[in-house]
């Protein structure tokens, strides 16, 4: 350092080169912005390819009332009209129940593991359980309910069947986002509460859980947009139904996937192929619309996450 | 100040709380009972209301500090400690099931287990093994996440760096969608209008690389095989890989990144210098996430890979049809009519299990080892778990 | 209201660090405490014994008597939850509850203790803002988030909420180490007023407002980085800035350390 110190020669009156960088460093450069860009159109092809996709071959059926409205009883692979009516309702009935028993678990577990069990080896057990959770694939969540739902209590396959494999995926998605948002709410609020004598359990299910719940919601609603899009336990552990069924626990159900599933092999025959694109964009809309909810309410939020 | 669960200090005797060991705070508070008269008695000499009038005589008077009951926090404590230990016995009785059906299939089975690509698992000589599924498996998930991870880490620096902020944020919204659509959807359009477009890309491949195994191509014009669903899940994938390493890079510390630049570096150089290095943990394990997401794809592979005739030979070749675990245990849904099937399939689905989780775990391990860039973001799990339109 | 806490012998730690050590003194009831000393020589630890709110660390604890008019709090039997609601707290930075109006806010001792009498809610709410010198600014809006208002605002939110539940004493941990000057200033007005009728305690870096707002003042120095904190010296507070005993003291309050 000091021998460039002192190696430097006094001002010598040359003007500085300030036009640029050497070449190969300037190559280097726009190649690497034309790469990056590159990718991002790369990356942009098949988004507008399938929702154009889905969205020109499945719109015009979803204009008329009755895909809003009726089943598909009695409607043949041939025959044009009916409606998804018994999908969707299939769909939300699944997704709510699961909802109701996911919920519940995973918010409550998450309070364990941010207010209870916070750094104990019992909460560092539950989370690693939960890790292993979230790295479940459906299918063997299917598979595993189906062990038990099918092979040993032998009860039939119905639409519960499909909720509880469902929760085995939403669990862990929703606890962990219940958990980020709980970590999130300041230590500051939970102190004033105390130092006001409020007791514990009311600290948090009045002041933490409040804080923290347009987060709670916005994980809720993405763990939902998830599952309903779930195809593979409904394949397993619930047959698809063309008629209206509103019980869960007895028969077959429609479903979205399961519609779209049921008719992909006869694309051929044009009311098929329109009833596939539909369910998709129908399906599709669901979820987006979930996501869209969930966007929502964390603006509203009283905490955010950044 | 971390954590409201507060110990009290061992010195003093324990409360009257019925838990054994260390009483905690949780166990010896409550609102009812006997605070409820304190707060009274309190309000009852002031009923004017107003909570500040001086009253000599009363400060004589003796505070009940006793403990405010415990029904409160016991059955709410219960509850939280309880949906902990419910998720740690579901994740116990999934494997315990799972196994109990899987282990007599086993012990019947008439060939090695890991290494056969035979898989006739009914009848009375039942013989079943996973060699051709886990290749498959593994084989698509990492193409597939050799094909996204170059393109998330382009679109998230696109995103963080290069794009103009009106335009990155819709991009950012916009790839996310991606994640919105449903895994039947991919496979449909998948099998309809992407695979088509990549016979010529198989044509060529093989054209080229054909002498090698991997790359020769079987005989007819078949896109329903491993390298089609590899490109597919590699789209599926894209969202998440993206959404945690636009997150870390967005993280690198502006000190790093000013540091780099008033070096005199290009933005690229700013970029391999300060960015790269500090989200390489992080982008690793996005991808090993996205790879975990790939193995256990079900529906879109069902859809698109076509089920080789069980009288050809096994064929080694990307450009060949096959199962993956996920698929073979989809298509034959169907044939869980006996408990010994049922059995052989389950055992190919905990072999899912085992390996998904082993890839998420190391993806965990690689976040938590790291120093730079190692703490993830908060918001990360949730873009990996969730879609997030 | 207002009680005269004794405190003799106490010990504070931290699993195996003592952080404060040997502590007795005696605040006087209806007057103003405070508590200087340089950075981490134990003062808001030691306060925070006082109200058991160091139990919500992992790990603290105490070895000692603290005694309120002659009752322990740290006797078998009694719970840190009914300390609280008899020795109140103000935190260094403003904490209002985000999701509760200004009127929540300032009820929220009350109604999370069970309180649902709205006649009575209204009755110490306004009765509370009044004593906390905030109600003339935010009787308009009381259904307002209390997030809203200034951070002096919030600061006399959080006091008239620790006195909507009629504390017998009130601990201030640094409350206007996060104001800027002319939100001191109302605070300490309201310290003035407070201590007619509660026990006011007070952790305070500024020496002046030491001087300002309280009748005693409490020296804490710590010997060495690592070693616990001490109660140098206690007296009234003209005392202590005019004429200390200590050395140390004298040497902290003329700015020749610390």
């Amino acid at each position: 350092m000091t021998a460039i110190v002192e190696n430097k020669p006094a001002y010598d009156g040359k003007e500085l080169d300030l036009s640029g960088k050497s070449g190969a460093r300037a190559f280097k450069n726009v190649l690497a912005t034309v790469l990056i860009v590159a990718a991002f159109v790369i990356a942009l092809i098949p988004l507008i390819w399938i929702l154009w996709t889905v969205v020109s071959k499945g719109y015009h059926l979803l204009l008329s009332a009755d895909w809003w409205s009726q089943s598909q009883r009695g409607v043949t692979v041939r025959r044009e009209g009916g409606g998804a009516y018994h999908a969707i309702m299939g769909t939300l009935i699944m997704a709510l129940i699961t909802a109701v028993i996911a919920v519940p678990i995973a918010v409550l577990g998450a309070v364990y593991l941010v207010e209870y069990g916070k750094g104990t080896k019992a909460a560092r057990a539950v989370s690693f359980m939960v890790d292993i959770l979230t790295g479940v694939p459906s299918i063997v969540a299917a598979l595993f309910i189906y062990a038990v739902w099918i092979t040993i209590f032998g009860f039939n396959r119905v639409g519960f069947a499909v909720s509880l494999a469902l929760v085995l995926l939403m669990l862990p998605v929703v606890l962990r986002s219940t958990e980020e948002m709980l970590k999130l709410v300041p230590d500051e609020l939970r102190e004033a509460s105390y130092a006001l004598g409020v007791p514990k359990w009311k600290t948090i299910l009045k002041v933490v859980v409040p804080t923290a719940f347009g987060g709670i919601v916005t994980g809720v609603m993405l763990g939902l947009a998830r599952v309903m899009g779930e195809t593979a336990p409904l394949l397993i552990l619930v047959g698809y139904s063309k008629n209206i069924n509103l019980n869960p626990f007895d028969g077959f159900m429609g479903a979205l996937p399961t519609m779209i599933n049921q008719d992909r092999t006869e694309l051929a025959l044009q009311p098929a192929a329109d009833r596939v694109w539909s369910a998709a964009l129908t399906l599709i809309l669901l979820v987006l619309a979930l996501n869209l909810l969930a966007r929502l309410v964390a603006r509203f939020s009283t905490i955010k996450s950044k | 100040m971390s954590s409201p669960d507060g110990t009290e200090p061992p010195d003093r005797p324990a409360e009257p709380a019925a838990s054994g060991g260390e009483p905690r705070i949780e166990d010896v508070v409550d609102t009812t009972g006997p605070a409820a008269v304190h707060f009274e008695t309190l309000t009852d000499e002031n009923d004017d209301g107003r909570p500040a009038a001086p009253e000599p005589e009363e400060s004589k008077k003796k505070l009940d500090l006793g403990p405010v009951g415990h029904l409160g926090d016991r059955l709410f404590s219960g509850l939280a400690h309880g949906s902990g230990g419910l998720v740690v016995v579901i994740v116990a009785f999934v494997g315990i099931f799972l196994l109990a059906l899987a282990i007599p299939s086993l012990a019947d089975n008439n060939t090695s287990f890991l290494f056969s690509r035979v898989w006739e698992p009914g009848g009375s000589d039942p013989k079943f093994g996973i060699a051709a599924l886990f290749y498959t498996t593994i084989i698509s998930s990492i193409i597939a996440m050799l094909i996204a991870v170059p393109i998330a880490i382009g679109v998230a620096l696109f995103v963080t760096y290069y794009a103009p902020r009106r335009i990155a944020t819709p991009v950012a919204h916009a790839v996310d969608l991606l994640a919105a659509v449903p895994s039947i959807v991919y496979g449909l359009w998948g099998l309809l209008f992407f695979a088509p477009i990549l016979l010529p890309v198989i044509n060529g491949l093989s054209a080229a690389l054909g002498w090698i195994p991997l790359f020769e191509k079987p005989i007819g014009d078949n896109v329903g095989v491993i390298f089609t669903i590899s490109v597919v899940l590699a789209i599926m994938i894209l969202p998440v890989v993206t959404a945690i390493s636009r997150e870390i890079f967005a993280q690198t510390p502006i000190a790093h990144r000013e540091g780099a630049l008033a070096l005199g570096s290009t933005k690229w150089e700013m970029i391999r210098m300060a960015v790269l290095p500090y989200g390489r943990s992080g982008v690793t394990s996005a991808a090993m996430l996205g790879l975990g997401r790939a193995l256990g794809e079900t529906v879109a592979v069902m859809i698109i890979l076509t089920v080789p005739n069980g009288n050809d030979p096994w064929n080694s070749s990307i450009f060949a049809g096959g199962e993956t675990f996920a698929s073979k245990i989809a298509n034959n849904a169907a044939e869980f009519d006996t408990p010994e099937k049922t059995g052989a399939f389950i055992a190919a689905g905990l072999v899912l299990f085992v390996v998904t989780f082993l890839v998420n775990s190391a993806a965990r391990l690689i976040v938590a080892r790291s120093a730079p860039g190692a703490k993830r973001p908060r918001r990360n799990r949730r873009a990996t778990e969730g879609a997030s339109v | 209201m207002a009680k005269r806490i004794e405190v003799s012998g106490l010990n504070v730690y931290y699993g195996d660090f003592k952080a404060v050590e040997d502590v007795s003194m005696t605040i006087e009831p209806r007057s103003v405490t405070a508590f200087i000393g340089p950075s981490g020589c134990g003062k808001s630890t030691y306060l925070r014994t006082l109200n058991r709110m160091h139990e919500v660390i992992p790990g603290a604890r105490v070895e000692g008597k603290v005694l309120l008019d002659q009752q322990d709090l740290y006797a078998t039997g009694v719970d840190p939850v009914a300390v609280r609601r008899v020795v109140g707290m103000v935190f260094q930075r403003p904490n209002p509850f985000p999701t509760m109006s200004i009127f929540d806010n300032v009820a929220s001792g009350l109604k999370l203790n069970g309180v649902k009498d709205r006649k009575k809610l209204t009755e110490v709410v306004e009765a509370s803002l009044k004593g906390a010198n905030l109600w003339n600014e935010v009787k308009d809006r009381l259904d307002k988030p209390g997030a809203g208002l200034s951070g002096g605002q919030q600061q006399r939110l959080c006091i008239a909420r620790a006195i909507a539940v009629e504390p017998e004493v009130i601990l201030m941990d640094e409350p206007c180490s996060a104001l800027d000057p002319i939100s001191t200033l109302a605070i300490e007005d309201l310290i003035e007023k407070l201590k007619d009728k509660f026990t006011v305690v007070i952790v305070t870096h500024n020496m002046q407002q030491a001087a300002r707002v309280s009748d005693q003042t409490a020296f804490f120095n710590l010997a060495a980085t690592g070693k616990p904190g001490r109660l140098i010296e206690m007296a009234a507070t003209k005392q202590i800035f005019s004429n200390p005993t200590e050395k140390a003291t004298e040497d902290y309050i003329t700015g020749r350390f610390g």
